[in-house]
């Protein structure tokens, strides 16, 4: 196992990370951090079931959206404490994902990922259904945030405390939920159903509860969510949420627990600062509009198509690569041995 | 009785643009067992070059409807084709989950692309049917639904002919069924998926171009005719020709006669049923309507 020292120094290296960031950055980079630990839940929670299970999912932007509903109506229209709503979050939708599991898991893997392409238009759809419950296309406005537990901080920095206690103690369950006996089992189903179903896995039931606790871990990062921004409608979870979601962890590495944080930073940083930066750059080249509506997607594909050819494994990989001298392949990208197809 | 007719025939409309997508899934399905999330996305985009062909003067003129429809077959089978060429390609020797992740990359950039160039607000798109209707024993059938029915099934008849008939639709059914046989006949295997990827571009142009009149044209114009395309696939069997069109047929009847039925499903409503019928099928028969279970020898 040489590959326990190299994650634990990563753990050590994030909390440390974690610790000094704020006493670096301005209020607005604080709350920009923030929301890269909100990210780091999500893809973690994702991760198990892409790089883990093999599942692709283009469905868990609307995960994190129910779990940021439901902390938003209960401290709106119930009175919580919003810290409070998060476990209620995490578990509502954890129950949605396990009740969408149940039949769409059947799928063979690329099939499931289709179905899950309709989880956020359908979510669109019935938010704006039922409005007298969820606010309808106006959405639902919180209280703005302040610190609480007796701590007397900035918004910003309270947040971001929240979100990253959150965050490393998320880390540490799917760490815990990956490695033992379940995680085995989790991992033979990505690479071989047939060896999996062999060895008395039950593919169905293991993907079913990937997806579940893939879902738990985006409604809480959902529900950090809308106590971060204050503020949900029906726009908030769109559909590119969920997409570059799914970037993030190939970027990220997929399989790979500690990779999730270069693709949360990804998730936050390509949004606001980075994108439309390469953007720009590329603008003085070219005389293209560069801000221009739907740029930001071309950057995402690209980037995405990038990692796919260049280097599978993702951000993780690379790294790895540098610490142990060994190149490895991501196991969710390795070529399978295609068995012989019958139709009886 | 007038109602039920009503709905019957804007179900039908409806449920042959499901059905050439649907077709289009299972095209490049069955030969390499990747689902193309762009789909969608390369109808939508073969739509907007039709929109600009007819809009925007080329080499001194605009096309008419029909010269554009026909020009914007050609250049959708060439970008299909490019389209597997170029990106699916390299990836041939990767997994079939990597694959499928450069077709959600495809999603994205198109979508984004669409966009960039032609700016995301609503456009109007021509259709070339009357408004009018015929009135047939007091039931009003829309020309425009009878002629969304029939260009979009000729083109599923004249692919079919095409695949039943021709030596090379034969060699696509082999290389289909088993590529490594139908390569050691000498068939070209790896041309045969972009041939695949060109016809399923088709089928997307033509149900693009065929929505487009009804729904506007939009870069987020297709996402929902996808779903529903991939449920109606999936109601008649993922591996299933025949059964992907009569799946998205009779989804489109099916939705058309709950909105005019059921009042409680509103036209928000109409992607969560689909999708809830979607996962109920698959519970009841996980296979589909059509399709058979495939043994699979390790």
């Amino acid at each position: 196992m040489r590959r326990v020292p190299l994650g634990f120094l990563g753990f050590a290296a994030l909390v440390v990370a974690v610790v000094v960031t704020p006493l670096l950055s301005t209020h607005y980079r604080t709350f920009q951090f923030a929301f890269v630990g909100i990210y780091l839940i999500a893809l973690l929670g994702l991760n198990i079931l892409t790089g883990f299970t093999g599942q692709i999912s283009l469905g868990h932007g609307a995960f994190m959206g129910i779990g940021a509903y439901v902390t938003t109506i209960l401290v709106v229209d119930h009175g919580w404490n919003n810290l409070a709503t998060l476990p209620v979050a995490g578990i509502v939708t954890g129950a949605a994902g396990l009740a969408f599991g149940l039949p769409a898991t059947r799928f063979a893997g690329p099939y499931l990922a289709l179905a899950t392409f309709a989880i956020p238009l359908a979510f669109i759809g019935l938010l704006k259904r039922f409005p007298h419950f969820t606010g309808g296309t106006l959405g639902k406005q919180l209280p703005p945030l302040r610190s609480e537990l007796g701590l007397d901080t900035n918004p910003s920095l309270w947040i971001y405390i929240v979100s990253w206690v959150v965050a490393l103690g998320m880390f540490a369950g799917a760490w815990l939920i990956v490695r033992g006996r379940f995680g085995r089992a989790l991992r033979s189903v990505r690479d071989s159903e047939i060896a999996a179903e062999a060895n008395g896995v039950s593919t169905a039931r293991m993907k079913t509860l990937a997806f579940g606790i893939s879902a738990f871990f985006c409604g809480v990062a959902g529900g950090l969510f809308a106590m971060a921004v204050t503020f949900v409608n029906p726009d908030t979870f769109p559909i590119d949420l969920s997409i570059l979601l799914l970037v993030g962890v190939v970027l990220g590495g997929a399989g790979s627990l500690g990779g999730m944080v270069f693709g949360a930073l990804f998730v936050e940083f390509i949004r606001i600062t980075w994108g439309p930066a390469l953007l720009d750059l590329f603008s003085r080249v070219h005389h293209i509009n560069t801000r221009a509506p739907g740029s930001s997607l071309v950057v995402y594909g690209v980037v995405l198509l990038l990692v796919l050819y260049v280097a599978p494994a993702g951000i993780a990989g690379l790294v790895r690569r540098l610490a142990t001298g060994r190149r490895s392949v991501a196991a969710w990208a390795k070529p399978h041995a295609t068995p012989a197809q019958d139709q009886a | 009785m007038q109602q039920f007719f009503q709905a019957l025939t804007t179900g039908l409309a409806d449920g042959s643009i499901y059905a050439s997508l649907a077709l289009a899934l299972v095209l490049i399905y069955k030969a390499t067992e990747v689902i193309n999330f762009a789909q969608g996305e390369m109808a939508m985009f073969t739509t907007y070059i039709a929109y600009a062909l007819y809009t925007h003067p080329h080499f001194g003129h605009t096309l008419s409807y029909w010269p554009m429809f026909f020009v914007t077959l050609a250049i959708a089978f060439a970008f299909g084709v490019g389209l597997q060429r170029v990106v699916i390609r390299p990836l041939e020797q990767a997994s079939v989950l990597t694959v499928v992740m450069a077709t959600i990359a495809l999603l994205v950039i198109l979508q984004g692309l669409a966009a960039w160039i032609w700016s995301p607000e609503l456009k109007f798109f021509p259709s070339p049917f009357p408004t009018s209707t015929w009135v047939i024993g007091g039931v009003h059938i829309s020309k425009q639904d009878v002629g969304t029915f029939g260009v979009t099934i000729a083109c599923v008849v004249v692919l079919w002919l095409f695949f039943r008939f021709t030596k090379l639709g034969l060699a696509m059914r082999a290389g289909a069924v088993n590529r490594a046989a139908a390569r050691l006949m000498g068939v070209r295997t790896s041309w045969l998926l972009a041939l695949g990827w060109g016809f399923a571009a088709v089928l997307g142009a033509v149900s693009g171009m065929m929505s487009a009149p009804t729904q506007f044209l939009s870069p987020t114009m297709m996402d929902a005719v996808l779903i529903f395309a991939f449920a109606g696939a999936v109601l008649g069997g993922l591996e299933s020709p025949i059964g992907a069109v009569a799946g998205g047929l009779g989804l489109g009847v099916l939705l058309s006669m709950l909105s005019t039925y059921v009042h409680v499903i509103t036209p928000e409503l109409r992607l969560p049923v689909a999708l809830l019928l979607l996962l109920v099928v698959l519970l009841v028969r996980p296979a589909g309507l059509f399709g058979r279970v495939v043994v699979r020898r390790v």
